[in-house]
């Protein structure tokens, strides 16, 4: 196993911007609202791995209690995110964000 | 890795935090006030009356008390660098007071409510919520600070905005707002990490420092910056941040629409402000950087573009809400110039037009909700004749619509004079920058004016003869705000001078 490379600071880096980039697909490609929650939730799970990896690696703890920090604020947001959706479907029967647009210019 | 702090370190950590509590007293006494208000609700049961309303007005005239006190204080830093307390700070708190009361006076005049809800319930405590993340966004000293009271305000907003829970509209903008508002703070902190890596730091303060003594890798900053300003683009509506704006001032309610125009517009702007003059780097040789791109540079593209989208896109609009969604929009471009000059005399041009943006905003909002509470209507079609129904309204609204143009004698022309003059010190650098504002603001007389040429010049279809009459209270609102545009227009001293006291900020290098 010796001529892998050891896990470094690059590796986590590379997988928080992979999960940037499929939650900005999620959020622009998909049409149910849910999944679209779901693309934002990547989104702030890709910058908490980047404060605990930068953390890890410059040696302070400022990182690690800003991410604990976003997944509190994650954790409220879903809350009244569904509350929303749950709304929606209420008066819309569906949870189909193309098909709620109901003001245009 | 991490050592655990000795006894005598827990002490003086508790010591400073207690030393920080009494410069956090408006905070504290806000959210005691949201939490009283929550039991006030429980204990009227829902009930339709005044109580609940009143409490809030009393309430928040109280704090100003408090905000009063703080300005004799000396400026300086709070819990460990999360917090600063300056000059600029207190500007902002009397500004977000101030409009959370304007925006609870006219909420209380909007006759909507009483058909769409069953209880006022939690509206008020969530509008006292925003207050509160508003004014700790104005004196966030630290990213996560910033994150904090951001998405407090966010998340009130979003609650807020889909009040109306059975009207399809009311619920469709919320879920557009939510949506919008999370993917842009979620690149807000994306963007703050990667700050994060560049310094070892969050306290905006040491960011600066720690740039301008290791340097840093110019390419990473810019896109840091950029996701930044994703999140920030967003809280003032500026494009190509802006696509929630026309959907949710015209779904939300209107009081709260007036409200997120101006009080959360405003918040976002205090941030950008603290943000980008104490930590982003500007000026000097470092930052004359390899891609010849810089925070000011992409500034002058989001400003340029907001005033030139929002007012050609307003020319066609047709619903009153949606109109001022765009001017809105156009006046988030206006407000970036003010910035963009990055000096004393910028900021407190940006402080100004705030304050006069706050006056005649809130001032066609209140007319437009008396107006639907008669016609039930906001589209543009059903003003027609209204100025010889409601005289005062029609007057009222003409004099909100001129400022917001920025003709003399208003308020609204005294801001832009400043924020024009402040990008003419700079020599002809700023010139066309000017010259783009000064021409946009012609286009806007064009569709501003449609509202006046409706009520005044076009006869109303139906000739039944309904009583049109606001009402004695609103009436004296109304000619309150119309008196204070005008007055403001021709006595703008004290507060140009309370502007330039506001544009002090702390850490600040000149």
């Amino acid at each position: 196993m010796e001529h892998l490379v050891p896990i470094g600071l690059n590796h986590y880096l590379t997988i928080s911007a992979f999960l940037l980039g499929f939650g900005l697909f999620a959020v622009m490609t998909r049409k149910n609202a849910i999944v679209v929650l779901m693309g934002v939730e990547l989104i702030l799970n890709a910058a908490n791995i980047n404060f605990i990896a930068f953390s890890k690696y410059n040696g302070g703890m400022g990182g690690i209690m800003f991410s604990l920090f976003v997944i509190v604020i994650a954790a409220a947001e879903a809350a009244i995110a569904l509350a929303i959706v749950i709304n929606i479907f209420k008066i819309f029967k569906s949870v189909d964000v193309s098909s709620i647009d109901s003001m245009k210019e | 890795m991490f050592e655990l702090p000795s006894g005598a370190e827990i002490q003086s950590i508790i010591a400073s935090l207690k030393l920080s509590v009494e410069f956090f007293i408006p905070e504290i006494y806000l959210s005691l006030l949201f939490m009283l208000l929550i039991v006030v609700d429980l204990v009227a049961k829902g009930k339709k009356n005044n109580l609940l309303s009143i409490t809030t007005l009393l309430g928040l005239a109280g704090t100003m008390y408090f905000i009063f006190r703080q300005q004799s204080m000396p400026a300086g830093e709070l819990f460990f660098g999360m917090y600063v307390l300056d000059e600029f700070a207190i500007f902002f708190k009397y500004f977000f007071v101030l409009s959370g009361i304007l925006a609870v006076i006219i909420t209380m005049a909007d006759e909507q409510f009483e058909s769409e809800v069953k209880s006022m319930g939690e509206y008020y405590a969530l509008v006292v919520a925003m207050v509160i993340g508003m004014i700790m966004m104005a004196s966030s000293a630290d990213m996560m600070m910033i994150f904090l009271s951001m998405e407090l305000v966010s998340f009130s907003a979003f609650i807020l905005t889909g009040y109306f829970k059975r009207n399809p509209r009311s619920s469709e903008a919320a879920l557009k707002y939510l949506v919008y508002g999370g993917v842009s703070s979620g690149l807000m902190v994306y963007g703050f990490s990667l700050i994060y890596g560049l310094t070892a730091e969050t306290n905006l303060i040491n960011i600066s420092s720690a740039l301008s003594q290791h340097g840093y890798d110019p390419v990473v900053l810019i896109l840091a910056t950029l996701l930044v300003l994703a999140g920030f683009g967003y809280k003032i509506g500026a494009v190509p941040f802006h696509f929630w704006a026309p959907d949710v001032y015209e779904g939300a309610p209107t009081p709260v629409t007036a409200y997120l125009s101006v009080a959360s517009k405003a918040a976002g702007f205090a941030l950008l402000m603290r943000f980008f003059y104490i930590a982003v780097p500007h000026g000097g040789p470092v930052y004359e950087d390899i891609i010849g791109i810089n925070w000011v540079s992409l500034l002058i593209i989001i400003s340029v573009a907001s005033m030139i989208y929002g007012n050609v896109v307003a020319l066609w609009q047709k619903n009153v809400k949606r109109l001022l969604a765009y001017s809105s929009i156009a006046h988030a471009g206006y407000l970036l110039l003010g910035i963009i000059v990055m000096d004393a005399f910028g900021t407190q041009a940006t402080l100004l037009y705030l304050l006069s943006y706050f006056l005649m905003n809130f001032g066609a909002f209140y007319v437009v909700i008396l107006i639907a509470n008669k016609t039930g209507s906001e589209n543009l079609e059903d003003y027609r004749g209204l100025g010889k129904k409601m005289p005062l309204a029609g007057a009222a609204l003409t004099v909100f619509l001129i400022s917001l143009v920025g003709l003399p004698p208003t308020f609204g022309f005294i801001g832009k004079l400043m924020i024009f003059s402040a990008l003419l010190t700079k020599g002809s650098l700023y010139l066309w920058l000017a010259l783009i504002g000064i021409m946009t603001s012609v286009i806007s007389l064009y569709y501003y004016m449609l509202i006046p040429l409706n009520m005044y010049l076009r006869e109303s279809p139906s000739s039944e003869q309904k009583n049109m009459n606001p009402g004695l209270l609103p009436n004296i609102i109304m000619a309150a705000l119309m008196f204070l545009t005008i007055y403001f227009g021709l006595f703008f001293q004290p507060l140009a001078d309370f502007a330039k006291y506001g544009s002090t900020l702390f850490g600040l290098k000149h």
